[in-house]
């Protein structure tokens, strides 16, 4: 409901500021009051108004800061509110961490494309431990079938295959997703910031921030971001209640979501879900800093590659050939 | 010169040398040099083996005071339904379970372990798995990246009598864009 009445206020915007412009990119301190002022205008107008889409929203939640200008009270308050909200909501109780990264700590992700046999059980343990949106589907992993006369060709790639049993005969399989890139395109495109490279490498999402205009998306090489274009949906009784700010906590019509490495398991030290379910052990993931880290071994030990390496996205999510 | 040359020839091979005895390999002997002397108890947490239900212990049918064929057949009693698919002209039963404790399994030395430390007697022949299993990049883990994890032992995964993986049904495809009608 919020991120409904904020587009439009940003919509507007972008017309009726036209006057601004030239300050606003000069400075992104006066494009910041600029916008606020605005958009207390607008909220002026539309309480005078009685617009009686905006009548839930409260000040608190409009007016919220970005997540990194908030000061520790202020996440706690927004946090609480979120996890009535949700508790409510779905009938169950709801926690939502704002755990940060630990400061000895850079995730890598690696797969073991010689292994991997295209079941996507890694698929639907992400949807339901993510959060992700049933109807309409929102998938963070695609699995790809590809040809190994071949070999990686996403061009020709498809997404869409289906059989009685996997590994087809010939084919072979890539699974896809955000790579958490350590210069990402993303990131750099994102024209308010609400997107950005966490200390630990994830890149996440203030899905509060998050204005809707799909710039990300088209920037990320590798198809991994994707757009709440109605309200998602997740049954109550299928809601992953341990949530994260950043991470899995349930997203609203009009954001850009993607995969964070399961922020809100591997900050308190577990796999990502992916990680388990995965029934052939082609998935690892672990600590770049630890050198004993299996993630450190398959990089020291395998013959490694990434996606679209000559884009010089430098991604953390590895494929490596086990065999 | 001559002597020069066949000096800096030494040290090159010194130096070669030293290098062959790379860490990885000279790691290697020294643990098993030092297992060999004082056996370390190795903590690798492992799920119970997937047992039939009601096969194990194997003792409750194989009574221990009874005397063992050893000799190699077809069986005709129980076990029957076991098609042994492992290197099968040169394996059967007792290469790998004990005759003399039905409960245990033996490795070549002839040592006998628990079900439960199977993965040693599969890293006998498959060393390099077995190397990459205890490194975490074979096998499927649970638990922390940081602590306190559980493997799954081979068996979990490679049914012991017919190791090949089996093929699964995959999950559904996803939902094309507008609805699946393209």
């Amino acid at each position: 409901m919020s991120k409904s009445c904020k587009n439009e206020g940003c919509g507007s915007g972008a017309g009726c500021g036209g006057a601004h412009a030239a300050t606003e990119e000069l400075d992104p301190q006066v494009e910041e009051a600029t916008r606020r002022e605005f958009m207390c205008v607008i909220a002026g107008c539309a309480a005078a108004l009685g617009v009686s889409g905006c009548s839930e929203i409260t000040h608190t939640s409009f007016f919220q800061k970005r997540f990194r200008e908030l000061g520790p009270e202020e996440r706690a308050s927004i946090v609480a509110d979120l996890e009535k909200e949700f508790s409510e909501k779905f009938g169950k109780p709801v926690t939502i961490s704002t755990q940060p990264a630990r400061e000895d700590v850079q995730f890598g992700y690696a797969l073991d494309i010689s292994r991997c046999i295209g079941c996507r059980r890694c698929v639907y343990a992400c949807v339901k431990e993510n959060n992700q949106s049933r109807d309409p589907q929102v998938h963070w992993i695609r699995v790809l079938e590809m040809d190994k006369e071949k070999g990686i060709d996403l061009a020709h790639a498809n997404a869409y295959y289906d059989a009685e049993t996997v590994p087809r005969p010939g084919h072979f399989y890539l699974p896809v997703a955000c790579q958490q890139c350590d210069q990402p395109s993303c990131v750099k495109s994102c024209p308010v910031g609400a997107t950005w490279k966490e200390p630990d490498g994830i890149v996440v999402i203030d899905y509060d921030w998050c204005i809707g205009c799909r710039c990300c998306m088209s920037a990320c090489p590798y198809g991994a971001r994707h757009f709440n274009w109605t309200d998602p949906s997740v049954p109550a009784e299928e809601i992953n209640p341990k949530m994260h700010y950043l991470g899995n906590r349930p997203r609203m019509k009009g954001v850009v979501e993607k995969c964070t490495f399961c922020v809100q398991r591997t900050r308190e030290g577990r796999y990502p879900a992916c990680v388990e379910v995965c029934p052939v052990g082609a998935r690892k993931f672990g600590n770049l800093s630890d050198p004993n880290s299996e993630i450190r071994y398959i990089l020291e030990h395998k013959r490694v590659f990434v996606l679209k390496n000559e884009l010089n996205t430098r991604p953390r999510f590895f494929y490596f050939y086990g065999l | 010169m001559k002597a020069s040359t066949a000096l800096a020839l030494a040290l090159t091979s010194l130096f070669v040398c030293a290098c062959g005895g790379s860490d990885e390999r000279e790691e290697g002997w020294g643990s098993s040099a030092q297992a060999a002397i004082a056996p370390v108890k190795e903590e690798i947490e492992v799920p119970p083996p997937p047992f039939s239900e009601g096969i194990f212990p194997c003792s409750d049918c194989h009574d221990p005071t009874l005397p063992v064929n050893t000799k190699r057949r077809q069986l005709s009693m129980a076990h029957q339904e076991i098609d042994l698919k492992h290197d099968v002209e040169h394996r059967w039963c007792l290469d790998c379970h004990s005759a003399t404790d039905r409960d245990k399994l033996h490795l070549a030395s002839g040592e006998l372990i628990d079900f439960t430390e199977s993965y040693k007697l599969c890293g006998q022949c498959h060393g390099d798995k077995y190397r990459d299993w205890r490194a975490g990049v074979h096998g499927r883990r649970s638990g922390n990246w940081d602590g306190h994890k559980t493997y799954l032992l081979c068996v979990n995964c490679h049914n012991a009598h017919s190791p090949a993986f089996k093929p699964l049904q995959p999950k559904p495809p996803p939902t094309r864009p507008h609805g699946g009608d393209q």
